[in-house]
């Protein structure tokens, strides 16, 4: 075996970095060349996660010395704190947002896949109309038409009291009223995509329609399906005027809502029981995120906006 | 030995669509399946009948009339072969056509209406309450010493010396609400009033302070007529008469106050008016026409604030969507660049602003700028008292800010991912013609960008023109507008004004002059959507 010599060496590494064009750059070419990028990489970098930075160090801060500089205290006793403030029941709210928006969500992806599946498999008078009216239906926010939801609600309430304003049951079915509009369309693009031969080699061998949607469509889709619910969930859980106006009692509200009565009181006082919260309630939220984060940049530019 | 055949037996197609729907409903559904529809079925039409019977029981009846044929329809659908994509669409359609467009419906009828916290109800219920709510002194009754006392069950109960007009006293007894009943006193102080009776001690005054709400409230009728006079202590003692504040004359249809005779007529707009124009309140629900959209024009406490909410509105949309874009896609050339060095990191801490949820960021930027306490004023500016949230222009420029920041990431993404769909060999040759970077890029990579992001610009305006979450959690669209006779302040923008309108705690809640906006929103939406749509070939796509 041929050992190179360290001449050979060395004169081999400068035609390779030669090639690939890998010399080492003086530093102000350098700079020219690729630092200038580093630099404002670094500032975007700073400008991009320092008021994260700023909420876990103030979450972790002492009441009265948070402004001042990062995480110039520790103590966990916000966290303590957050959690036993009887007129702020932080911990309802948040298993009030888990149970709110999954219910939401897994209601809305199911709504939503009946409803793609009619209009992917089946023929029917009316059909481009229907689809054409989700398109147009889903231009106009449900938050336009709070006045009404809120009137709505008072009159079921009437009727149903457990569904009326304050009942967290309502505030699902509102959220279910929006779920057509919003994810039929992207569904129905998906389920397009699975090949009809399938459905059809079932429908042969005996299989009902129920078969079909639940055996084949549904499984084939779960993937699709869990990544749109997630982001239903993402998008629910976020959601501050319609929880606002429908959930009265303090133990009822959700962690937007809930929140907000920290931000809204005396700032001073609670600032860092607040930040404790805010980091508890956007750790899920943001890990959930960079799961997501190739199906949500293949979704935006379907045209999905995050709420 | 015959044989059977399970499912459907096939045959000639006898016409054309009969053939479509034989595929569509092949094989034999499962008893399971049976039984879990007509147990849902059930359920869902017994709560509907319930529903029913307590609409009819509120003379409800049109809206008893829709349950009763929808509930039919949902039947008719589950229970007869066939109609399958009806069976697929129903649950989501339900659904969609109450929350979604029967209340888009109802925010135009409420627009033409007078609903709102001062007219929630209909009329007997507002002359109820205008009866048992307006409660005043009656001028030129006598005061009467009273006594806070408590019964053998340590009840608390008042106790009153009434002297007639010939000078004879009684001795009277009540708890809160009840009609006063003689006693024989036991006790009497040296102005002659009684401090005790049978079976009724006096209360020590530290006890009384205890619970001076209670004591303030107590309302002591003088007979069982509802609509009587009744007294009540400032002080714990003294005694004082009251008495409804308004007279209803049923036959007239008018109130008449009692402190100064003033006549107050059905205005025929929800509410008693006199002839100066003094209004009741609460009124009760009217329709009222074109009067909200009417108010919103010509009251110029109302139209001056509307066409500076209306503008700003379109230039928080417009500038939050070119400040992010530019953002967004300088970046996205910059480090669309492989052999930049952490270039994943980079993103990855880029795309943060945008994973973390939107209503904590409104919150913590809210923080930041704290004219006090702010990180922003105390530690970047030296502890100065910037009003980045207070000062009416200031506040226009923070909130861009906040919207760039949160904005960014999301150009940076789809620019990013334009651009890598560009096709090299379109840059290459370029490069080969001699193209500037410059050139390079606002001839080739520009136009091809657009084309694909154009649909999401506008999609972000849409987005952005109801950022409700943002504007609203992060300044409450304050500062207040002062000149304004609405709630609304200097960065609100259409949509969080509607809900000051509607919601906010302090002033009265105006449900039609907030529908009235929101109509107005419905058609700016819709005509933007509509061009969008034009533009776009979104519905091309659909077959």
């Amino acid at each position: 075996m041929d050992e190179l010599s360290k001449e050979e060496l060395k004169a081999y590494k400068e035609a390779k970095s030669l090639l690939t064009d890998e010399r080492r750059l003086s530093f102000g070419r350098w700079l020219r060349k690729k630092g200038w990028k580093h630099l404002v990489g670094w500032v975007m970098v700073v400008y991009s996660i320092f008021p994260i930075v700023y909420v876990i160090s103030g979450s972790f801060a002492n009441a009265d010395q948070f402004t001042s500089t990062l995480f110039s205290s520790f103590t966990t006793q916000n966290y303590v704190d957050l959690f036993e403030d009887p007129y702020r029941p932080f911990a309802n709210w948040f298993v009030n947002t888990l149970f709110i928006s999954g219910t939401a969500a897994i209601g809305s992806v199911f709504l939503s896949a009946l409803a793609a599946y009619a209009f992917s498999r089946l023929r029917f008078t009316g059909r481009r109309a229907g689809l054409l009216t989700l398109i147009l239906v889903q231009m106009f926010p449900q938050l336009l038409a709070l006045v009404a939801i809120y009137a709505l609600l008072v009159n079921i309430g009437n009727v149903f009291p457990f569904l009326g304003i304050g009942s967290q049951l309502a505030l699902i079915m509102v959220y279910l009223g929006g779920a057509l509009g919003a994810n039929t369309y992207l569904m129905y693009g998906f389920f397009n995509t699975i090949p009809k031969e399938l459905d059809e080699a079932a429908k042969i061998d005996g299989a009902t329609h129920t078969q079909i949607f639940y055996g084949i469509i549904l499984r084939l889709a779960a993937p699709i399906l869990a990544v749109i619910g997630l982001l239903a969930f993402i998008g629910t859980s976020s959601d501050f005027v319609l929880a606002n106006i429908i959930l009265t009692k303090p133990e009822s509200k959700t962690l937007a809502v809930g929140l907000y009565m920290y931000v809204s009181d005396q700032f001073g006082q609670r600032w860092t029981i607040f930040a404790a919260g805010a980091v508890l309630a956007a750790v899920p939220i943001v890990a959930l995120f960079l799961y997501l984060q190739k199906y949500i940049v293949s979704g935006l530019t379907g045209g999905a906006v995050k709420g | 030995m015959s044989t059977e055949t399970r499912g459907p037996t096939w045959q000639l197609p006898k016409g054309t669509r009969k053939s479509n729907t034989a595929l569509n409903d092949g094989g034999t559904p499962s008893l399971f399946g049976t039984v879990v529809k007509i147990v849902l079925l059930g359920l869902m039409s017994a709560a509907m009948v319930f529903a029913i019977m307590i609409l009819i029981g509120n003379e409800d009846y049109l809206f008893a009339g829709i349950v009763a044929v929808a509930t039919l329809l949902v039947n008719w659908v589950y229970l007869r072969r066939g109609s399958l994509p009806a069976k697929y669409l129903a649950p989501g359609l339900i659904f969609m056509a109450v929350f979604q467009v029967y209340v888009v419906g109802y925010s135009g009828y409420i627009a033409f209406t007078n609903y709102g916290s001062m007219h929630n109800s209909d009329k007997d219920d507002a002359i109820n309450a205008l009866l048992l709510n307006g409660q005043t002194r009656i001028a030129g009754e006598p005061v009467y010493p009273l006594t806070v006392v408590t019964d053998d069950a340590g009840e608390l109960n008042f106790l009153v010396t009434i002297t007639d007009e010939s000078g004879a006293t009684q001795v009277k007894v009540a708890a809160d609400g009840e009609v006063l009943q003689q006693v024989t006193p036991t006790e009497f102080n040296s102005f002659g009033a009684a401090k005790a009776a049978e079976g009724y001690t006096e209360m020590p005054f530290r006890e009384i302070a205890a619970i001076q709400e209670e004591v303030v409230r107590a309302k002591l009728y003088l007979s069982d007529d509802p609509e009587s006079y009744f007294l009540m202590t400032p002080d714990a003692s003294q005694a004082v008469v009251f008495g409804p504040r308004l007279d209803y004359n049923q036959a007239s249809d008018t109130m008449t106050r009692v402190e100064d005779g003033k006549v107050f007529f059905d205005s025929g707009e929800g509410s008693y008016r006199s002839a100066d124009g003094e209004e009741l309140a609460p009124g009760w629900r009217v329709e009222v026409g074109l009067l909200n959209f009417e108010r919103a024009f010509t009251d110029p406490g109302i139209r001056e604030p509307l066409i500076r909410v209306t503008i700003w509105t379109f230039a928080f949309a417009i500038l939050s969507v070119i400040s992010t874009f530019i953002l967004g896609l300088g970046l996205a050339l910059l480090f669309n660049d492989a052999k930049l060095r952490g270039q994943r990191w980079y993103r990855v801490a880029m795309v943060l602003p945008y994973a973390f949820p939107g209503f904590l960021s409104a919150f913590v930027w809210r923080a930041l700028y704290n004219k006090d306490y702010g990180f922003i004023n105390v530690v970047l500016f030296g502890g100065a008292e910037i009003p980045w949230l207070t000062d009416e222009f200031l506040v226009k420029i923070s909130i861009l800010l906040v919207n760039l920041w949160l904005g960014f990431p999301y150009m940076f993404l789809i620019t990013t991912g334009a651009l890598q769909s560009i096709p090299s060999d379109l840059m290459e040759s370029a490069r080969i013609d001699g193209a500037s970077a410059w050139q390079q890029l606002r001839l080739i990579k520009l136009p091809l960008l657009l084309v694909s992001v154009a649909p999401l610009l506008i999609t972000s305006f849409a987005f952005n023109f109801n950022n409700f979450s943002l504007i609203y959690l992060l300044s409450g669209g304050g500062p207040k507008d002062f000149d304004a006779t609405i709630n609304v302040g200097h960065s609100d923008i259409l949509i969080s004004m509607v809900y000051k309108i509607a919601f906010s705690t302090g002033e009265g809640r105006d449900f039609g002059l907030a529908s009235a906006f929101s109509i107005l929103i419905f058609f700016i939406v819709g005509t933007i959507s509509y061009f969008s749509f034009r533009r776009t070939k979104t519905l091309e796509d659909v077959n």
